[in-house]
């Protein structure tokens, strides 16, 4: 017997998506910075030079670092180095750092520092790059207790980053699930369950996260304090999606597909989440896509009033609550730093998204011919 | 005559509508003999879809089936339970469906939607389910069928889907197939291929076939017997040659009336005048009454199914009448 192979692949809807959208610029880019910023969240521990928790005091609110390649003597360098620091205070008793340059701290990569273990299994005090001891790098600056603000924000993206993914796929799960079985099953399941969910959403969104982070206890270890908040947040963001669902639910039901389905014998449950619901996958992931931003600022908001994650853990949204003064910013301005990340990791999303519900559309096609 | 394998007697379908109670499918009998095809013949609206989907019981709500008789093997599948008649569905009976472009659901590749009654029903193994999916693609005439079974709808043609969708009807071997319009979507001559599809794989397969059409001559190509319906009920029910040879129901000959001739040229073809009456108000008497040339006096009650020559019935007084009709009383143009 002689088989023929083809070298012909099917060709799902979801590859040919995939195919246009590659060709988006924007929403490449976007996808590559995301894909930079993840793994530097996943890699934080051997990226950053320090500990979120290595403090310093004495090198409170420490600019960042002067790179040089030239030394006070005007010889030049290859390898990048840093001076140490040392301050004195002016008539503001602000601190005024100042470089001391009888010792050049060169910048060296795979060095020796705080112990971690890579990827939460393997132990090691390897880190990406940092200087000798004691010299410090602070590639962003320093919090007010000589934290590597560099550090810390990297840290900080393993909370903000993935609060996003988690609380999306929770309220993705809980609406796809509550508008399949409303749009599919009609009657009185479905006014039940829309109304419901119209409750959930007449609530407006920021003070009913608030109102459930009061029915915590106000200290809590960081851990649950991460689950609380995907927890609040998917709670808030399911109803939007689960309405939208519904209604696609409802044509979708109707098609001859759905039909030919139960007429071979298919339970309902099953013809649910095997037939209707993956007819929706288009729509989901654009809006998945599109809604990981509001999981990422809502936490953000909650750290910054200081109802989320707790110092020492950082965040991008506690981080940010150091800058609230204005004369923080306007002595420390590096601490705005966060900030820049989360706009840039939203923006990042939304041109994803954008780039996605240009490939999904179909009318795409026929524009193209 | 063969035993019966399915019996349908009286069945009535309603719709709670905005503009009232809405009769679909209005006492409806007729019964499918083993191993062979009966045709279901009316026109658009006239509620043969819907017979169907009463029997598999998958009226869409707000219908419903209030009362009748469905026995498929004697057994009454409007009793079942919603459990065992999932269990009848796809393996004793299932369904060929008119428009193959949205049939077959477009995300899922044809192969996994083919398997997906032998899973369901023989609970066969991955393996075991794609070598017979694989051989189902084959029997329907779908060439290189290990690698179309890897296909999405849309990578196929209209006459491929509805090849893949009499696979997947036939894949758990039923004992009736109903298929609802199943080549009205396609061109004439893949038609013509599917309906000699449809005809060979009976043969081989012994199953009995329920065929909805509106195209009298695919009827003509294929049914045994043949059922006329008109404004949810049956008015004429034959055999296939008697029925093309004498009709006895004045709607019946207006069907045939209707048709282009092929040898005389005409300027314009026959139609039965007016409209198929609205199933929220169906006209006092014979349904088709106001439409009917031959309406007489008797015509103010509603005649059951009577029986003219050998198993022909229809409902029509003029059954009885002979004699009337002949001269159609009043013509009306």
């Amino acid at each position: 017997m002689e088989e023929v192979v083809l070298a012909r692949k099917p060709r799902s809807p979801l590859r040919l998506a995939m195919r246009r959208l590659k060709r988006h610029k924007t929403a490449m880019a976007g996808l590559f910075v995301l894909v930079a910023l993840y793994l530097s969240a996943l890699f934080a521990d051997f990226i950053a030079p320090y500990s979120f928790d290595d403090e310093l005091r004495g090198n409170s609110h420490a600019p960042p670092s002067k790179i040089h390649f030239v030394d006070a003597e005007g010889k030049f360098h290859l390898q990048p180095f840093v001076y140490g620091v040392s301050f004195e205070f002016d008539e503001f008793h602000e601190r005024v750092f100042a470089e001391d340059k009888t010792k050049r701290y060169p910048i060296k990569l795979f060095v020796r520092g705080d112990e971690h273990k890579l990827l939460w299994v393997f132990p090691t005090d390897i880190h990406l790059i940092g200087v000798d001891k004691p010299a410090r790098l602070y590639l962003m600056g320093a919090d007010s207790r000589g934290r590597d603000l560099f550090s810390r924000i990297l840290y900080g993206g393993r909370i903000s980053l993935s609060v996003g993914l988690v609380g999306v796929t929770v309220s993705f799960l809980l609406g796809l699930t509550v508008g399949g079985i409303a749009g599919y099953f009609g009657g009185w399941v479905d006014s039940a369950l829309m109304r419901m969910c119209e409750m959930i959403m007449i609530i407006p969104g920021f003070y009913l996260m608030l109102a459930l982070r009061a029915a915590f206890p106000p200290t809590l270890p960081s851990t649950s304090v991460y689950v609380m908040i995907v927890l609040i947040m998917s709670f808030i963001g399911w109803a939007g999606l689960a309405r939208v669902v519904r209604g696609m639910v409802l044509s979708i039901a109707s098609k001859d597909y759905v039909t030919a389905a139960k007429a071979v014998g298919g339970k309902d449950i099953i013809i649910i989440f095997k037939h209707v619901l993956p007819n929706t996958l288009s729509y989901v992931i654009v809006s998945l896509t599109l809604s990981i931003p509001g999981y990422i600022l809502g936490e953000s908001a909650l750290s910054l009033l200081g109802l989320g994650i707790q110092d020492p853990q950082a965040s991008w949204g506690n981080l940010l609550s150091d800058a609230m003064h204005v004369t923080e910013i306007q002595f420390h301005p590096w601490m705005l730093i966060p900030g820049a990340f989360i706009f840039v990791t939203v923006m990042a999303f939304n041109f994803l998204g954008d780039g996605l519900r240009d490939a999904f559309d179909p009318r795409m096609e026929v524009g193209r011919g | 005559m063969s035993a019966a394998l399915l019996e349908i007697s009286d069945l009535r379908t309603e719709f709670d509508t905005d503009d009232g109670l809405s009769v679909p499918v209005d006492g409806v009998s007729f019964s499918i003999p083993e191993g062979k095809t009966v045709g279901l013949v009316g026109e658009s609206g006239c509620g043969k879809s819907l017979t169907a989907l009463s029997v598999m019981r998958l009226v869409p709500p707000p219908g419903r089936t209030v009362s009748g008789q469905v026995a498929f093997r004697k057994r009454d599948l409007l009793s079942l339970s919603e459990r065992q008649m999932r269990e009848v569905r796809g393996r004793d009976i299932s369904m060929i469906f008119q428009e193959p472009m949205t049939s077959l659901n477009p995300v899922m590749r044809i192969g996994a939607q083919i398997i997906e009654p032998i899973v369901l029903h023989e609970g066969a193994s991955r393996r075991e389910a794609r070598e017979r999916g694989v051989e189902m693609l084959e029997k329907v005439g779908i060439p290189e069928a290990s690698r179309r079974f890897y296909d999405y709808p849309h990578q196929m043609s209209g006459g491929m889907r509805q090849r893949a969708m009499i696979a997947m009807a036939l894949s758990c071997g039923p004992a009736l197939v109903i298929a609802d319009e199943p080549t009205t979507a396609l061109d004439v001559t893949i038609q013509a291929q599917i309906l000699e599809l449809l005809r060979t794989l009976q043969a081989e397969m012994g199953m009995s076939v329920l065929l909805i059409t509106h195209d009298l001559s695919v009827v003509a190509q294929l049914a045994d017997e043949v059922v006329v319906m008109y404004a949810g009920s049956i008015v004429e029910r034959a055999s296939a040659e008697n029925l093309y040879a004498h009709p006895l129901h004045p709607y019946t000959e207006g069907l045939f009336d209707s048709l282009p001739g092929f040898h005389a040229r005409q300027e314009r073809l026959n139609v039965i005048r007016g409209q198929v009456p609205d199933p929220t108000h169906y006209p006092g008497g014979c349904k088709f009454r106001p439409r009917c040339s031959y309406e007489y006096e008797k015509c103010a009650e509603r005649p059951g199914l009577l029986k003219g020559t050998d198993e022909h019935l229809a409902a029509c007084w003029l059954v009885e009448d002979t004699e009337r009709r002949k001269k159609p009383q009043t013509q009306r143009v």
